[in-house]
């Protein structure tokens, strides 16, 4: 495989924006400055990263409870994230979201849903409009294997597959549903053998390998609208965290982790550059530099930002509400 | 001008309309394309604006409801058809977490214009599982807007007010009133969301209702009129925003309350009206509150069961008398 050093710089670049955001959200959150519940994304960067390189700034993304990955790929402020994790009306959902409610207009980022499942039939009803309005866009859901056994799963990609839509469907399989194991919850393991069934292209990718995402999700989309139809992507993958800042991790076995670690997507990358003498050009230690620094400028940001005032409360119930 | 028609086709009518004056209005619903509707409401629409307009569903609420969430997200103006209010159940998910937290979640960037209607209530022996009146229960739900039309008049104009509102509606249609006929005028401007609308004027007793109990309502006013008692009768029309200002009004000037509600009691609209009434205007009544709704049973099948679980004319009037007794 050709590998275009700068495409791998970006690809590394972002994996590693969204490796220390989350490890400085872990400190934030043992320091109490984040609360509520806290999914961190370590271990899926590639993902986020190489479908949303995939993405054009039409495409619609609705995504999951632990989407601060997504978030970032997709382009929203760090410091809007963090400002948003910390509460303050500066973060992209005005303190009124939280971590597991990120959105933002702008970039066409519709959550940060935390029903599991719950964004599928969002995804369709998006997906529709823009077949009625003859647009030229794809609808993007991510959502994890969990998701795979909630009734919204399966009338979803019935409806998307009978109405022919244009989206992709984006399994993140990090083999449990909080503490479920695969194997404790699904008759059919394998993902895309299940989505199949409803008549709908589907493939297994490594998600761990940044490139294969990136070039799966590509060309899934060129097959979303060569040929009007949906295609599901399982990738899989591993969380290398616990489910949450409250999980003891009783429910699986160190050496397992340990076992996944090998495979992270940020070694996966380099180790590949390595293979092919471009290992040098990569200039980790100044991307590392720089991630630091906005990491860090996005704490600040957020720390100093304004919390908003009691009075507004009730404030966006209604749309009557919103300042136009 | 103004014509008499069925509750029907006031639906049918304002659907018609709204879909020829807005190309991002649709129809989404099981069985609402060939078949007509299961209360034939979207009859023929099918065959006027084909199949891409008029979107025949599978047996999926959760799916099709929060496909109709993300088209409204997405710049349409979707209408779902719910058959039952007990099949909106199944769509409880996309309708409570998604739908009705959407704007505030986003921090008031995603609104909803989302309409869903569904028919509500009892009286065709349709057992325990077609008849419930549960719109009462669907007002508790901050972020939706519950409007329950009793007048053919209303069918019409809250299709039109749904449609314009930038957040989630969801219009109960009782299903007995999708046959009554009553005058239609096209012309005149509807009373906006949130407004009660004073169907008769009396002095001694505030009957506080909406959907099809206004009926019985007005039935029971004229038989204590003739004893003597004059009632005003109160449409609520909407349950969510509701119109404190015309009941506290009409409590001032009756000092006694009646509400006539299909819902049951416990945890129920009525019991909400009488909250209110508490906290705005206790000191105005001059007996205690009282209250005709269904029996708190799972709706029977059988027709004189049915019946006797049902507020009645009967049961008005005697809970009228009750009022006028306490003095």
């Amino acid at each position: 495989m050709q590998i275009d050093i700068n495409q791998a710089r970006s690809y590394y670049h972002q994996m590693l924006l969204i490796r220390r955001f989350e490890e400085k959200c872990m400190e934030l959150y043992s320091h109490e400055f984040i609360r509520g519940f806290l999914h961190l994304y370590i271990g899926q960067e590639a993902i986020a990263v190489g479908v949303m390189d995939a993405a054009s700034a039409e495409d619609a993304i609705i995504a999951t409870y632990r989407e601060h990955g997504h978030a970032l790929a997709r382009g929203i402020e760090p410091k809007a994230i963090m400002a948003e994790l910390l509460g303050k009306v500066e973060g992209c959902s005005r303190g009124r979201g939280g971590s597991m409610h990120l959105f933002d207009a702008k970039t066409r980022f519709y959550g940060g849903l935390a029903i599991v499942a719950g964004g599928l039939p969002l995804a369709v009803g998006m997906a529709l409009a823009d077949k009625m309005m003859k647009r030229d866009r794809v609808t993007i859901c991510f959502f994890g294997e969990g998701a795979v056994a909630e009734g919204e799963f399966h009338e979803s990609l019935n409806l998307a597959a009978l109405w022919k839509l244009p989206i992709l469907f984006v399994c993140e399989n990090n083999l449990y549903a909080m503490g479920t194991a695969l194997e404790r919850s699904e008759s059919e393991q394998n993902i895309a053998t299940k989505a199949s069934a409803y008549n709908i292209t589907a493939t297994q990718v490594d998600g761990m390998d940044v490139f294969a995402v990136a070039k799966s999700a590509k060309d899934a989309i060129v097959q979303i609208k060569e040929n009007s139809a949906p295609v599901f992507i399982e990738y899989l993958t591993y969380r290398f965290r616990a489910h949450s800042m409250f999980d003891a991790e009783l429910y699986r076995d160190k050496t397992e982790v340990e076992k996944w670690k090998q495979k992270d997507p940020l070694a996966v990358l380099k180790n590949k550059l390595e293979s092919t003498d471009l290992g040098s050009q990569l200039g980790e230690d100044e991307l590392e530099q720089e991630v630091v620094s906005v990491v860090e400028e996005a704490v600040e940001f957020a720390k100093n930002g304004t919390l908003e005032s009691i009075a507004d409360l009730e404030k966006f119930v209604y749309s009557a509400e919103v300042q136009q | 001008m103004s014509e008499i028609i069925t509750y029907r086709e006031a639906i049918r009518a304002a659907i018609r309309e709204a879909m020829q004056s807005d190309e991002r209005v649709f129809l989404m619903g099981e069985d609402v394309g060939k078949y007509g509707g299961s209360y034939a409401v979207s009859m023929g629409l099918l065959e006027e604006f084909g199949s891409e307009r008029i979107i025949d569903t599978p047996l999926s609420e959760s799916g099709f409801t929060g496909a109709g969430i993300g088209a409204a997200l997405n710049g349409m103006r979707p209408i779902v058809e719910i058959m039952t209010v007990n099949f909106s159940f199944l769509a409880l998910d996309q309708i409570i977490n998604n739908a009705a937290t959407m704007l505030y979640m986003s921090g008031g960037q995603f609104n909803v214009p989302l309409v869903i209607r569904m028919a509500t209530g009892g009286g065709n022996q349709l057992g325990a599982q077609h008849s419930h009146s549960l719109e009462g229960w669907y007002a508790h739900i901050t972020g939706l807007k519950i409007l329950t039309p009793a007048t053919v008049q209303d069918a019409y104009d809250m299709l039109h007010l749904a449609l314009k509102d930038p957040d989630p509606v969801l219009i109960f249609e009782h299903a007995l009133l999708y046959n009554s006929k009553g005058e239609l005028d096209t012309q005149v401007a509807p009373i906006p969301i949130g407004k009660a609308f004073v169907y008769r004027q009396g002095k001694d007793i505030s009957i506080i209702t909406y959907g099809i109990s206004l009926f019985k309502s007005l039935e029971a006013a004229d038989i204590l009129s003739k004893e003597g008692i004059e009632a005003e009768v109160i449409d609520l029309r909407s349950l969510r925003p509701m119109d404190n200002e015309t009941i506290m009004s009409s409590v001032r000037k009756t000092n006694r309350v009646l509400i006539v509600d299909e819902g049951w009691k416990s945890g129920s609209i009525s019991a909400e009206i009488m909250a209110r009434i508490n906290e705005q205007a206790f000191y105005e009544l001059d007996a205690p509150m009282q209250r005709v709704c269904s029996v708190e049973v799972p709706f029977p099948y059988a027709h004189h069961l049915e019946q006797a679980a049902l507020p009645q004319v009967e049961k008005i009037v005697a809970a009228g008398h009750k009022l006028m007794e306490e003095l």
